[in-house]
């Protein structure tokens, strides 16, 4: 592709896009949720929606996440698409029974007679001093319990297929979108999200892992902003010599486990980048997919890099000094040699 | 706006078939739970909540009702489902954990399915709210008949989905109606313990639309309130809240000992049982011939033991099938 025929768009541009050419081919896809109107949404990711379609289609909510996603279970059991938005991931708690006792069990509780085909996209991720109740990740929380499927874009490439894969899909898929990857210039957006966009409507598989960057002596695995920093953390290994292999996961349920482990397997050690919470998470289910499945791949004691057990700090000097970054990848290889 | 002859037959024949069906259920319930009672044993294993002397409320609203219509029902769900339509075989083969059961024995009791009729019910109070006003919500945006009808309990209006919801459907004006069933009990809280105002009706002012309390468990009177406040949504002209006063002749559970109850109440509330006021009532009206109604219980009946016989000679769910139908096929 040349220059000039890179057409570069944000995730939020990716989102949105996306979303409306699903809206044209498809009357049963509608979006609700908070400020998702005339703002188009607090990240964007709705930006332009509400001039074509009007507010029928495209309906901000009262501060109801209990009501509008149970809501979007019943419109979806009934033969609606819809596409709600949890502004902050950490908002979950105000309305998680609706997500995971209803949204995520009810084709279950029906024995498959009923499809909740539905999409709730959610801001995630910190790194820009909001504190502790807008900050969070909660992949393990959301991938944790059964019957979501949850993905977790790290590109606008990847945003655009996600989105379309996900509003097509019958049953409910969690989207995460990293904030600070959304391109949004006051979150402190990284560059490297900000890609190549098709103009028409394509589908990216849920459930599929991508290799980003192949490598032979290390693979480092993870999803979203941790990618970028993953893929930095590559760059400084190079210049040491070291080789390192870069897995997006791009969905966490259903998890790509066969990716993981062929990359494990080729380069015999790994590292897991989370911005989660590291205990009872996404980076230990990584490595016990790795090391129950067969553990003699392995060369060194596999690493995890994720934030720590605490709550997400305010104080600029101590979310950084929480947050994974490449540095800590680059120790992590270290911590591995010199083990 | 009275039931018509059809009408009442109607609604008797299916408050005397739930009647049966929790009978047969309460009975069954107990076989392997003695001497000792454990939950977990017996042909119907754990929780039973039982609906004598609430149906009523389910036959004096889904006399309005079609197939077509959405019911989001409580974790005391079986009138309302008898009611509204719910394939009986499945149901009770589902409620014994059969692999013919409406979801295979995913569900259970309080998980009862079936999208033939637009029926659904939940084990968590006020959460058939949303996905109701969100049925509401589908009809209207695609401009397709029907009206959604949550059925919750008087204690569910105390949590805070309840309002949320409720406000999202008068704020988008949609066909929605909530039916409080005000049996006076959340499990041993009286209501007046729980509620700073004697009729939850009245809250309905908070949405600017109609609300009404409906007294003595009287179905032509729930019939004549649930016909207007249905009309009215079918004509677009929103939602509506109604309160019917009903009699838990039940505990809340199966193995409930009810000591919470004051002396008297339950026997009190047996003399004013609503199937026999019924019958009486048809019966006085000249509605009903005594042999049209003893043909109607006789029916009921046998429409409860053939779905019994279902579900009993059904075979078991199959273990493995534990692991199936997590997302959509």
């Amino acid at each position: 592709m040349t220059k000039s025929n890179e057409r570069k768009l944000t995730i939020a541009r990716a989102m949105a896009e996306a979303t409306a050419q699903e809206m044209r081919i498809d009357p049963s896809v509608f979006v609700m949720g908070e400020d998702i109107g005339p703002l188009g949404g607090v990240y964007g990711n709705t930006r332009g929606l509400i001039e074509e379609f009007g507010a029928e289609r495209i309906r901000d909510t009262p501060i109801s996440e209990t009501a509008f996603i149970g809501a979007a279970v019943g419109a979806a059991q009934d033969g609606m698409r819809p596409v709600v938005e949890l502004m902050f991931v950490d908002f979950f708690g105000v309305c998680f029974d609706a997500i995971y006792n209803l949204m995520a069990k009810n084709i279950y509780f029906s024995g498959g007679n009923v499809k909740v085909p539905m999409v709730l996209m959610t801001s995630t991720g910190g790194g820009y001093s909001d504190g502790g109740q807008h900050s969070q990740c909660l992949y393990g929380t959301f991938a944790h319990l059964p019957g979501m499927k949850v993905v977790a874009p790290s590109n606008a490439y990847d945003a655009k297929g996600l989105m379309t894969a996900a509003m097509r899909d019958d049953s409910p898929v969690v989207y995460m979108y990293h904030k600070g990857l959304q391109g949004m210039g006051w979150l402190g957006t990284e560059a490297g999200a900000t890609v190549h966009v098709p103009e028409e409507p394509y589908t990216l598989e849920i459930g599929k892992a991508k290799v980003v960057r192949e490598g032979k002596d290390v693979s480092i695995v993870s999803c979203g902003m941790g990618v970028h920093n993953a893929l930095k953390a590559a760059k400084t290994l190079e210049a040491q010599g070291v080789s390192a292999e870069v897995v997006d996961l791009v969905s966490l349920v259903p998890l790509d486990r066969d990716t993981i482990r062929a990359s494990v397997a080729k380069t015999g050690r790994l590292i897991v980048v989370d911005e989660d919470y590291m205990s009872y998470g996404l980076s230990g289910e990584i490595i016990a997919s790795v090391t129950e499945h067969d553990i003699s791949v392995l060369k060194a004691a596999p690493k995890r890099v994720a934030f720590p057990d605490v709550p997400i700090p305010f104080a600029r000097v101590m979310e950084q000094f929480c947050l994974p970054n490449p540095d800590k990848i680059v120790a992590a290889w270290d911590e591995m040699q010199a083990a | 706006m009275s039931p018509t002859r059809e009408e009442q037959h109607w609604m008797y024949r299916n408050m005397v078939t739930s009647r049966r069906f929790e009978e047969a259920i309460a009975k069954i319930y107990f076989e392997g739970k003695s001497p000792a009672f454990n939950m977990a044993n017996g042909p119907i294993p754990g929780e039973m909540h039982l609906s004598d002397g609430q149906e009523p409320v389910a036959v004096g609203v889904c006399a309005h009702l079609t197939p077509e219509d959405v019911v989001t029902a409580t974790h005391r769900p079986h009138h309302q489902a008898i009611a509204k339509g719910v394939d009986l075989d499945k149901m009770a083969a589902e409620i014994f954990g059969k692999k013919t059961g409406l979801s295979g024995g995913r569900g259970g009791h309080m998980h009862l399915f079936d999208d033939d009729v637009n029926f659904a019910c939940s084990g968590i109070i006020a959460q058939g709210m949303g996905p109701a006003v969100g049925a509401a919500l589908s009809r209207k945006m695609q401009g397709k008949p029907g009206v959604a009808v949550a059925f919750v309990g008087e204690g569910a209006v105390n949590q805070g989905g309840w309002h949320e919801a409720m406000n999202l459907a008068a704020v988008w004006n949609l066909p929605f109606i909530c039916v409080v069933e005000d049996n006076g009990w959340g499990i041993s809280v009286a209501k007046k313990t729980a509620s700073s105002i004697a009729s939850h009706a009245d809250r309905a002012a908070a949405y600017g639309i109609p609300g009404k309390r409906i007294e003595g468990n009287d179905p032509y009177a729930i019939f004549e309130a649930a016909g207007e406040a249905i009309a009215r949504a079918r004509a677009g002209e929103g939602p509506s809240l109604l309160e019917c006063e009903t009699y838990r002749l039940a505990g809340h559970f199966m193995g409930d000992a009810e000591a919470y109850r004051p002396k008297g109440e339950k026997d009190a509330l047996f003399e004013k049982d609503p199937i026999p006021k019924m019958r009486e009532r048809l019966l006085a009206d000249g509605a009903a011939s005594e042999a049209e109604l003893d043909t109607i219980e006789e029916e009921s009946a046998a429409r409860v033991d053939a779905a019994i016989k279902f579900a009993r000679e059904s075979d078991d769910a199959a273990p493995e099938d534990a692991l199936t139908r997590v997302f959509a096929a």
